[in-house]
This record gives C-alpha cells, structure tokens and sequence, in this order.
C-alpha cells in the first residue's frame, strides 16, 4: 500500500541531504520524493511516496518531523488529495506508425509536445495509474526513453467539489 | 561595538550560562583561542578530541546541563565523532565547536579540511556551517537550545578560521535557551497528557504490573513521583542501565537492572508481567532479549518525549508522546492505592534465590574478583560516590553491584557502548561536581583506549579515583568467546603495561591490589589523597567469578538466561545440580 506524505522544508544548504540521510540511516524504502518551491518564501515542499509493505509510513513520519528544518509533515493517504505526476515518453515511430501513437496517446489524455523523424514526445500527467496505463499500451510501439517525477500532492478542500481526472 | 567572530563564542556561551570548556587548539581554531583569557570560561585541555566529547559529555550528565567541546578543523572534529556519537545514542545534551578552514578553501581539499557537518549529519540532533559572523550569536544560543529541549542530543557548529576573525555589529544577546532538560516544554503543564486515562484504568484492572524506569525518568526529575506511583500501587520497578538513579537500589519493589545481564527477578517479571509501564526507556535490545518471546502475557504503556520512540521495536496499547514527569503526575492523581500481596511474593522469591546464587554469599578467600572490589567501593563510600563506568564487565558489575539511595548520577555510555569512555567522562564528571567523590571504572582493555587523558587530570590536578579492574583480557569479549565461541580466546588476551608505574609517570599516587584484602587497604588509602589516585586491582582471569551473570545469549528471550551456577552447599540441600 503507497502512503503518501507532504513535508513543508526550510529551502536551505543540506536540508535535502538530512532527510535523505535519515532514510538511509532508517532504511526507509522510498519510492519517489519530490521537491520544489511553496507558497512561502525560503520554504519548500516535498512528496515523498512510501512503500506501506516494507516501510511504516508513520516512523518516516515521525522520525521527519524531528529534523530541525522541517516544519510539518502529513499523511494525505486517506484524505481527499490529489496525487499527481508528471511522466516524458519517447516513443519510437518507425515503420510509419506516427498516427497510430498520436491516436492513442489523444485517447489517453496524454499530449505530443515534440515530433522528430524517429520518435514523438509525449507527455501526460495524472495519477500513477493513468500514467502506467499510457505505458503500457505505448510499450508495444517501443519506448526509447522515459522520465517520471514521482507524486505530488495536495488535500482538497473540503467542500469543493470534485474535479473529474 | 564591533565584535570579532572569536568574541561572539566566548561571550554568547557564557549567556548561556558556560562556565567549563573542553577542547584543544590548532591552525583553524586559533583565532577563537586567542581572546579566552579575556573570558571568565575554564578550558580544560585535553590530550585527544575524542576526549574533549566524552568529557563534556560527563559534564553534562552530572551539571544536567550543556556539555561544550571545542576543536580544530579536520582531525580535531573528526576525533570528537565517538564521543558525538555517543551523546546521541545516550541523549545527552552537546555543543561541539570545530574550526573549519576559511570559507574560500571549503571544498578545496584544503589542508585540515574535512566535511564535519556531512560526517556528523546522522550523528547529531541538528549541525551547522556558520559562513556569515552576523548569524554567529544566534546560531549558539539556537545551538544550546536544541541540544537541551525535547529529547536532548548533540549539536555541532563548524566555524570557518574567517568568520572567526570577522567582525559582526550585532550585539550581545542576553538571552538564555531554555533551561536544562526543559522535556516537551510542558513539563510543569498541569494538563494531563493524552492516553493518561486509558494508562490510568489498565493500571487499575492488571494484577502483575512491572514498572521499567529508564533515563527519561532521571532527566525529568520524575523519581520521587516515580517512588510515589510505584508504593502506591504496589508495583515492582526495575530499571534500564541509563535508568539506574530512577529509583533507590534497597526498596523493597526495586527489581535491581534487566536486560542481558540484568537481574533474573526483573527478567522474570517482565516475562510473567500482565502490564509494563515503560517510562522514558526505548526498548533497547539489550533489554528486550528475543522481541517476538518479550513479556508475551503483557498489555504496554509507552511514555515517552520522543514519538518515533513509539512502536519503534514493542507494539505497545497505549502511547503516552509527553514528559515522564507530567505523565506521572496525572498518573499517580488517577490511582488508588492497592496491595499485590501475590505479585510481590512472586517476586520476592526470585529475589531470594538471586541472593543465594551470588558472589558476594560465597566465603571471602585470596581471589579478586570484581563484584568484591565494588561492593568494597560502595562500603567505603556510603554508596555516595559518582561512578564513572567504562563498558563491558565492568560496566554491568558496577550497575549491578555499586547500589545507590537512587539519587547520584551514574556516569556510563550505554547505547554506543563506547570502550575508553569512563577516564575522559570522569574529568568532566569531577568538573561538573567539584566537591564529589568521583570513581572512574575501567577494565585493562577500556582504559588503555584513552590513557592519555591521565596527563589531563593531573595538569587540572582534578581529585579523581580511578579504578583500572585489571584480567588481562578484554573481559566482556572473553566471556562471549567461552559461552558462545568454543572457548577460543582470539585477540583477546592483552599484555599490559605497569599500570602503578605507568600513573607514577604522571605523578599520580598508584597501588595495585591482588587479594580482597589488599584492595580494602588500597582504596582507604586512595581516598587519603588530596589530588588524583590510581588502583589496579588484578582480578580473577577465568572460572565462574571472572563471569557476568546473569546472562542472557543475544537472540533468546528473557526469560532464557545463562544463571551463575549454584553453589555446591546450597545445590546440596535443595537437591537439584
């Protein structure tokens, strides 16, 4: 089960390298951390995606939160959040089959942002899942390279209504 | 007034209410030395970084408050790594000044340039790299404040040769972190913690409670609420090695240490336990023995300050994230008081059997073994020294056998157990209590891991007492290797110098003892000295009375302990053997 954590960091020298530092140390099996700026000046915002079979969520929680340079953390898993990521395909088109990956990758709500002689570039965004179901069904075309982000997350707000994926 | 970097530390640490400085110079530091003679701060020169840590590391385990060690770049920092470690693993509150080279060589591979703050990233509570002398007031006092709040623990500022020498217009901050050991910061809060109630009614309906006292307990000044909880509900206490001081060794619910080698009653209990009430203690393993076979029959209450302590090793029922002293507090307002005539003669009778399998029951005769020269020591004194012990047997002999009315610190590195700790810890131990008696314990092996600190205390003409208990082996590990490693004595056994010479050396008083006797007389005479004094006491090498016993094998539960044999007499009456 993935767990999915929001820490609000000090954006200062070597705070990246103290909570790394302290996965290892602990370690904490992490499937993705991603880092950026916040709404706050000199604050960051991380996602860290957890493995929940090999690791307690709540030991990452809690051992975080005493690093002097973070400010909170909180386990979004079980509320309304959105979970997002960003992926970059290559997908080779060869043999003519441009149309047919930019049908598919329209159908999935992915985008081709770049077309060359050999490959298009398609990016997408969404869940995980949405993501790895554009893998799968680009995989047969033959994926030349690919980059994900990992989540990034934010809880709703209570009462807003839902926004369809 | 401009101020140079170099003034800033003296004057901020003395804010903070610095009065004893533990370091040596060199190159990247020397611009910080250079005013100390302006400032009413005591520099204790040691003879090795690693020294400098441990000893403002007794200093802050007997002051209760800040210990500070300072050093130069490179090998001076990394020198004090042990003793930072150490700290960290114990708890103890540091603040560690390195010098660095200046800020245009970091990352040069500049002579004396070492990483310090990513070497020591997982081994401090928080570390710093002051390149702007502006920020240097404020880093200090943030510095003492974080190694003294919450759980406490080392801090680390490295301070490049530059900013030492820059100067800053901020002025002086006549400001003081908080006071020493402030718990969550809600320690005098009234409001009950969270959980209390639940805690409050297991307490209520279990019927073979076991309390286990750790350091939490000592540092929250929560002893006598402790004693308190514990006579009012007729609970059994025992305590971790850290927790010693928790509670008076005499009392009548006191199940003495558990763990590996910790008394059979307080292993017992625990396992035959229906309820443990662990306060400000984190299941070590040298205290649980087997996880998946500890106090299999018990419900858990946690205490503790630090919330990543809970459910860490022992799934526990209730967890209680505050101070021990104001969980006690509410603790002992929600209980009534209740007799456990059956739990305590339980209790009682392992007790009892404990005292016919010991050392001490046995007739003196001409052998020297350790337990005999404690229990000397303790005779001696009143039980009213400060020990200062190293690690391995004579660490585990010194908590099992130097009993105290629960009050004085006892001064030994228990989670890094780090050998050579006790001489260097015992400098800053004497410091932070002038006027105490204060015993340094070592093996032959431990003591020889920092020697050199001998020329510390006598330069500082400190009256310590140090013990060397001499068996020519590294003892722990030799008594590993004849239970568990067929008897093979493998770079164990050491050739050692002339301890009562080697101390002459250094102009201190020397004896060695051989005989109980003997070792009655050398300590009499040892604390006629008015400066420092050295014993060796020559111990007993092999057979039943150079073991630590009990014992439990690492990976076998509690309950699945290596007993000191029983003496033939009594053997003979009960008729087992």
């Amino acid at each position: 089960m993935k767990r999915t954590l929001v820490a609000l960091v000090e954006d200062k020298p070597g705070t990246l390298n103290r909570i790394s530092s302290l996965f290892r140390r602990r370690a904490f099996n992490i499937e993705s951390l991603t880092v950026g700026h916040s709404e706050r000046e000199g604050m960051s915002r991380m996602t860290i995606v957890v493995d929940g079979t090999q690791t307690d969520s709540a030991m990452v929680e809690k051992n975080l939160r005493k690093l002097v340079n973070v400010s909170s953390v909180e386990d979004v898993s079980d509320r309304p959040a959105i979970l997002h990521e960003l992926a970059l395909i290559k997908v080779r088109t060869a043999d003519g089959r441009r149309s047919e990956v930019m049908q598919v990758v329209e159908a999935m709500d992915g985008r081709v942002i770049d077309i060359g002689l050999e490959t298009l570039l398609v990016e997408v965004t969404g869940l995980d899942e949405k993501v790895d179901r554009l893998l799968e069904v680009l995989r047969p075309f033959g994926i030349a390279e690919m980059t994900r982000t990992g989540r990034v997350a934010m809880v709703r707000e209570a009462s807003a209504t839902a926004v369809p994926e | 007034m401009k101020r140079s970097g170099a003034r800033v530390v003296w004057e901020e640490l003395a804010a903070e209410g610095v009065r004893v400085v533990f370091g040596m110079p060199g190159g990247s530091i020397m611009p910080t030395y250079h005013p100390l003679s302006e400032h009413r701060i005591r520099h204790v020169l040691i003879r090795h970084e690693q020294a400098a840590a441990h000893a403002a590391d007794g200093y802050a385990r007997v002051s209760g408050d800040v210990g500070v060690a300072i050093t130069t770049s490179g090998p001076g920092a990394t020198n004090l790594t042990t003793g930072i470690a150490t700290a960290m693993l114990d708890s103890i509150p540091l603040v560690c000044i390195t010098g660095q080279v200046a800020t245009g060589l970091i990352g040069t591979d500049a002579f004396q340039e070492a990483d310090i703050t990513g070497i020591t990233l997982p081994i401090t509570k928080h570390n710093y790299l002051v390149t702007d002398v502006d920020a240097l007031a404020d880093t200090i006092h943030e510095a003492f404040h974080i190694a003294r709040s919450g759980r406490p623990g080392p801090v680390l500022i490295d301070l490049p040769k530059d900013v030492q020498i820059a100067e800053t217009e901020v002025a002086p901050v006549p400001w003081r972190s908080a006071g020493p050991f402030a718990g969550d910061g809600a320690a005098d809060d009234d409001e009950a913690p969270a959980g209390i109630d639940e805690a409050a009614m297991f307490l209520r309906r279990c019927r073979r409670p076991v309390i286990l006292a750790g350091q939490g307990v000592v540092r929250s000044g929560a002893a006598d609420l402790l004693r308190q909880l514990a006579e009012r509900c007729d609970i059994p206490v025992t305590t971790t090695l850290l927790g010693k001081p928790a509670f008076p060794w005499g009392h009548r619910l006191a199940l003495g240490m558990m763990g590996m080698h910790g008394t059979a009653e307080a292993n017992l209990a625990i396992q035959e336990a229906d309820l443990l009430i662990a306060l400000g203690m984190r299941f070590d393993d040298r205290v649980t023995g087997r996880i998946d076979a500890y106090a299999p029959m018990a419900r858990k209450i946690h205490v503790d300050l630090d919330e990543s302590e809970i459910n860490k090793i022992v799934p526990v029922d209730v967890a209680i994230v505050a101070d021990v002293r104001r969980t006690l507090r509410a603790l002992v307002e929600r209980c009534e008081s209740i007799v456990r005539d059956e739990w305590r003669a339980a209790v009682d009778a392992w007790r009892g059997e404990s005292r016919e399998r010991d050392l001490l029951g046995r007739p003196s005769d001409d052998v020297l073994c350790v337990p005999r020269v404690i229990d000397e020591l303790r005779r001696q004194t009143a039980g009213e020294a400060i020990v200062v012990a190293d690690v391995g047997q004579n660490q585990m002999w010194a908590a099992q056998y130097y009993g105290t009315d629960g009050r004085l610190p006892f001064v030994t590195s228990g989670g890094l157990g780090t050998m050579g700790f006790s001489l260097p810890a015992s400098i800053g131990a004497q410091l932070a209590a002038p006027d105490a008696e204060v015993w340094s314990l070592s093996g032959d092996g431990g003591f020889q891991m920092n020697l050199q600190e001998l020329a510390t205390v006598a330069q500082e003409g400190l009256p310590l007492r140090i013990a060397v208990l001499n068996n020519g082996y590294l003892g722990m590990v030799r008594q590993w290797q004849e239970f568990f490693y067929d008897e093979r004595y493998e770079s164990t056994r050491l050739l050692n110098p002339d301890f009562v010479r080697l101390a002459e050396a250094y102009g201190i008083p020397a004896w060695s003892a051989r005989t109980p006797g003997e070792s009655r007389e050398a300590i009499a005479a040892s604390r006629g000295v008015r400066g420092p004094a050295l014993i060796e006491f020559q111990t007993v090498v092999d057979g039943d009375e150079a073991n630590v016993y009990p014992m439990v094998p690492s990976g076998a539960a509690l309950h699945e302990m290596i007993r000191r044999p029983v003496p033939i007499r009594i053997a003979t009456r009960r008729g087992d053997v």
